[in-house]
């Protein structure tokens, strides 16, 4: 998975979460927390999709890795090397 | 009667009388009480074919409210069914009132001076059983289980999202009282009005119980679960052909005020709650008894100061079991056998058994009569059961009683609780 798609599937799980928000300007280096309404429980859903739809596991240790966009793909990009895209958010 | 019971019974002479002013309701067939009574009164059943997962194709009365009219995509996606439908009907409830929802006040009152009280029949069999399918997916790897579980499978989840979505900082809990819940939240709403604990009380009952399969087998199992090849004919109580129960979800809650504060506001009346009384049979943990059953009509009454000739409506529980209604009939003869103006009635039979909700939707399709001077009938009746014959019955057509001032309504539930509401034509 390429860095752009690692971005893809990240707001593909958000929008699945927080169907009520704007995803399309986010900022890549800017707290996620400080753009959209998300909060601890959406984040443990984030968490939850990534176990699911690619078997990455996200240590608690580890949460704040994903506080960005920017931040999710230099944590996640290992992790989802060699996975295929999965989008299933409504559009 | 107790004396204390006559003392504080709802017209007692110490605590001040309440009035229902609103009502908010989603029913299998209709989403406001003006839709919902012209189906009660024209013979149109929100019974359905319906399909879950295990129990594969049964019939259900199953709800077409629209949750995101009150709810933004993730709270409604967040939270459950029960929430959804808590949600929906307090909107409705308030708006039909005409009690806005205005910065620091609902209605004039302060936040955390309304109470929301929801009688429940179950709640969470939805979510863990969703839960259970969903690991079984994992192989049972725990790691899947949701955060979201306990929240949305405490008992009092559907009167809390009911507070964070209004933004109500007053008492908000559920009643667990079976298929008897729905006048529960009626009862204690009152209750907490004439105690002074709120100013405005929403209350009621929901359910949503056609999302769990394990209610649709329990009932399978018991040789409780309608079967028809015409959905809107399963359920028939007193009908000689009736095999059982169409499960279904909804939800209705009340506006109760304390009369004072509805005239002071100039607020329609639908009515004034004059009697009820709760009891338990304590004697079986599915089987009714009539023994039960009357004892408790006989307390609504005496708790209201009434007769049974001051009845205009009884409003059944009648589920549509074969034994169920046996049961209720013998009761209602023994309490209304000299009572030739008490018409009697059954909800179920257009929107099946809605559980939590049943007493609360059953008791809103019956205020109307105040006004139109109806009485809705039972409809699926082709054979009348002998074992069921009551008077006044009224079968499958409306009736215009020459009085209508009273309507007691009856909700029983497993365990043996049984409950009953009187609520009377306000006059000034």
């Amino acid at each position: 998975m390429s860095n752009e798609e690692v971005v893809i599937a990240v707001k593909d799980i958000i929008a699945t979460i927080a169907p009520d928000e704007e995803l399309s300007n986010l900022a890549l280096d800017v707290r996620l927390r400080d753009q959209i309404e998300l909060d601890s429980m959406d984040f443990l859903d984030i968490v939850m999709e990534l176990r699911k739809r690619y078997g990455v596991q996200v240590p608690e240790v580890d949460y704040m890795q994903l506080a960005t966009l920017k931040g999710c793909v230099d944590y996640l990009g290992p992790k989802l090397a060699g996975k295929q895209l999965v989008q299933t958010a409504a559009r | 009667m107790p004396e204390l019971l006559r003392r504080f019974a709802p017209r007692g002479p110490q605590l001040p009388r309440v009035v229902i002013t609103g009502v908010g309701l989603t029913s299998p067939n209709g989403d406001e009480l003006a839709s919902y009574r012209a189906n009660l009164l024209n013979g149109v059943s929100g019974v359905v074919n319906y399909s879950i997962r295990h129990v594969g194709e049964t019939l259900a009365g199953v709800c077409n409210f629209d949750p995101l009219r009150y709810q933004k995509r993730k709270e409604a996606r967040r939270g459950t069914r029960a929430g959804a439908i808590s949600i929906y009907c307090a909107h409705e409830a308030l708006k039909d009132a005409g009690l806005a929802l205005d910065g620091a006040q609902i209605g004039g009152r302060a936040r955390d001076r309304v109470g929301v009280y929801i009688g429940i029949t179950e709640h969470g069999n939805v979510e863990t059983e969703n839960q259970i399918h969903e690991v079984a997916q994992y192989g049972f790897d725990l790691s899947f289980w949701s955060h979201h579980h306990n929240p949305r499978t405490v008992a009092n989840n559907p009167a809390g999202e009911a507070t964070l979505n209004l933004g109500i900082t007053g008492p908000g809990y559920c009643l667990g009282g079976a298929c008897a819940a729905g006048n529960l939240g009626l009862i204690h709403g009152l209750q907490m009005l004439q105690l002074g604990i709120v100013d405005l009380a929403l209350a009621g009952g929901v359910s949503e119980s056609i999302h769990t399969f394990g209610i649709f087998a329990s009932f399978r199992a018991q040789g409780a679960l309608a079967k028809h090849d015409e959905p809107a004919r399963a359920s028939r109580p007193f009908d000689k052909a009736r095999n059982g129960i169409v499960v279904s979800e909804g939800g209705a809650l009340f506006t109760l005020e304390r009369l004072e504060d509805a005239l002071a506001r100039g607020a329609k009346i639908y009515g004034e709650v004059a009697g009820y009384y709760v009891n338990s049979d304590a004697s079986d943990f599915v089987l009714p008894s009539s023994d039960g059953q009357e004892a408790c009509m006989r307390g609504a009454l005496a708790s209201g100061g009434l007769a049974p000739e001051d009845i205009d409506i009884l409003n059944t529980h009648a589920t549509s079991t074969p034994q169920g209604d046996e049961v209720e009939c013998e009761a209602i003869r023994r309490v209304f056998g000299a009572s030739p103006a008490t018409y009697v009635n059954n909800t179920k039979s257009f929107i099946g058994h809605a559980m939590g909700a049943a007493g609360a939707l059953e008791l809103a399709g019956n205020l109307p009569s105040f006004d139109d001077g109806l009485v809705h009938p039972t409809i699926n009746v082709e054979d009348l059961d002998p074992a069921c014959e009551v008077s006044n019955l009224v079968l499958n057509e409306p009736v215009r009683p020459a009085r209508l001032e009273r309507v007691l309504n009856m909700s029983f539930g497993m365990l043996g609780i049984n409950s009953a509401v009187v609520v009377e034509r306000y006059r000034s």
